[in-house]
């Protein structure tokens, strides 16, 4: 089996500075998540240095807007945008703002709903 | 100031098998901004969670590609595994590292045969072409698939390999490597390819890392993270070393595969011989509730599977961070400089898998 994986709760102002503390580190990013849980979005921002992760996670609602980290690690707008297209949250600050044009969806946000076995939203 | 054009390089070009748009920021016939656009084609398959139980998802998981098909099955089950506290049997281990070998080496010749027909060697894409048939016939043969296997499913494999079968690969592989020498050889020797690769498409040591570059882009650079090292399924048993250049340019990139087929070939021969009796899966009840991030090596880099669970058939939620997502934003950078003529070549050098960024 391999290591357990802990995921550290933070708050949505401690976002750049968590992401300054890893980068000043020497990590790099290797990965932004949301999901959607009932009405709350969970993004998690996952490090790594020497193949060891760890992850930090915000709870947020859709109206809440969410700091950029693209200051911080320049790749990380491709998640951001991502995370802007399919669930709608507004991530601010962007180096790289695509503006919800980063993915073309028949639906807009559309992880921002959750369809159940055998219906629609 | 020179005046600047853009340049609109794609979604549809010949080195393109897939959708991708660059806009490249010109001054003369040198690029000095590259602005990406994805997104024509993303199909939304992780989604699916919703309408599909969690073991029968392994088949949609596996189909985010059509070239490490293999290995995102095999990163998914490794996920529920995990977080269902499953252990899966040593042989179904070791079978799932040959799997994901030649999963390696064939994805390496398509793309170093995609490589060679972008600088109009046809002769050699052709060879690399016909190298790559003999894995997908194994592949064929152990598994029943030649694109998609179907083989991986939680708690272990749906087939296993005869012994007699595993002589007879193990055979094929010596002949294989035979013939990968004089084929790498044109890729590493081979003055023109040389000329159009070295010193092209630079991308630093620390740019690669804090742009979060993965795979041979990052290996090409100097950068050394292959997921492999963390011994999931049989790596842990097996003794490899992985292959890091550092000129981060476009040889270095192609070096790293090059030379990563013979890693295959002796991880895959290592597997063979150390590869224990025994049961090949375990039953598996209940359903995952929890949470993990699975890792592994894919031909393009890194790829991350991340499962949460409720407790249900259903899964909350699937996310998938592939290695040509990830490979973008250092794609953008080591464009910059290049001159125009050179931005096919360079884009291809991060083998850019658009079916995985766009699952």
């Amino acid at each position: 089996m391999m290591e357990p994986q802990t995921i550290t709760p933070i708050g949505v102002g401690d976002v750049v500075q968590t992401a300054q503390k890893a980068k000043d580190a020497g990590c790099r990013l290797v990965l932004m998540s949301c999901t959607k849980i009932a009405d709350d979005f969970e993004i998690t921002y996952s490090y790594e240095k020497d193949l060891k992760m760890t992850h930090y996670r915000i709870t947020v609602k859709q109206d809440t807007v969410v700091p950029s980290i693209s200051s911080v690690y320049f790749g990380a707008f491709v998640y951001e945008n991502e995370i802007h297209d399919l669930y709608g949250i507004h991530v601010s600050g962007m180096n790289v703002d695509f503006k919800g044009t980063f993915y073309k969806t028949a639906v807009k946000h559309p992880f921002s709903v959750t369809i159940t076995k055998g219906g629609d939203a | 100031m020179t005046k600047q054009i853009v340049v609109p390089f794609g979604p549809q070009h010949p080195v393109l098998p897939e959708p991708i748009h660059l806009d490249l920021v010109l001054e003369d016939e040198t690029v000095v901004d590259a602005i990406p656009t994805i997104g024509y084609v993303h199909r939304g398959l992780e989604k699916l969670v919703e309408k599909r139980e969690f073991t029968e998802y392994v088949f949609i998981a596996e189909r985010i590609c059509g070239i490490c098909s293999y290995i995102h099955s095999n990163t998914y089950c490794e996920c529920i595994e995990q977080i269902m506290g499953i252990e899966v049997p040593d042989r179904a281990q070791y079978l799932r590292t040959i799997w994901s070998e030649y999963s390696r080496m064939h994805s390496h010749l398509l793309w170093l045969g995609l490589f060679a027909d972008s600088m109009g060697f046809e002769s050699v894409f052709m060879n690399a072409w016909r190298l790559r048939e003999h894995l997908l016939d194994d592949m064929e043969s152990t598994t029943g698939g030649r694109v998609i296997q179907g083989v991986c499913k939680v708690g272990g494999v749906r087939k296993d390999i005869a012994p007699e079968k595993l002589d007879e690969m193990l055979k094929g592989l010596k002949g294989i490597e035979r013939e990968l020498q004089d084929l790498t050889t044109v890729f590493l020797d081979d003055s023109s390819i040389k000329n159009r690769l070295v010193g092209v498409g630079r991308l630093s040591c620390e740019d690669a890392y804090q742009l979060g570059a993965v795979g041979p882009t990052a290996r090409g650079s100097g950068v050394d993270i292959d997921l492999r090292s963390t011994g999931y399924a049989a790596y842990g048993k097996i003794n490899f070393k992985p292959v890091v250049e550092h000129g981060g340019d476009c040889y270095a990139r192609c070096a790293v595969r090059a030379k990563e087929l013979f890693t295959s070939i002796d991880i895959i021969e290592q597997c063979i011989r150390k590869i224990p009796d025994g049961p090949v899966d375990v039953k598996v009840t209940g359903a995952p509730d929890g949470e993990f991030f699975a890792r592994s090596e894919q031909p393009r880099g890194e790829v991350i599977h991340y499962v949460k669970g409720n407790g249900k058939k259903n899964l909350v939620r699937h996310r998938v961070r592939t290695p040509t997502f990830t490979n973008i934003p250092p794609l953008v950078t080591l464009l910059k400089g290049v001159e125009l003529a050179d931005v096919p070549v360079v884009v291809l050098t991060i083998d850019p898998c658009i079916g995985c960024a766009e699952r």
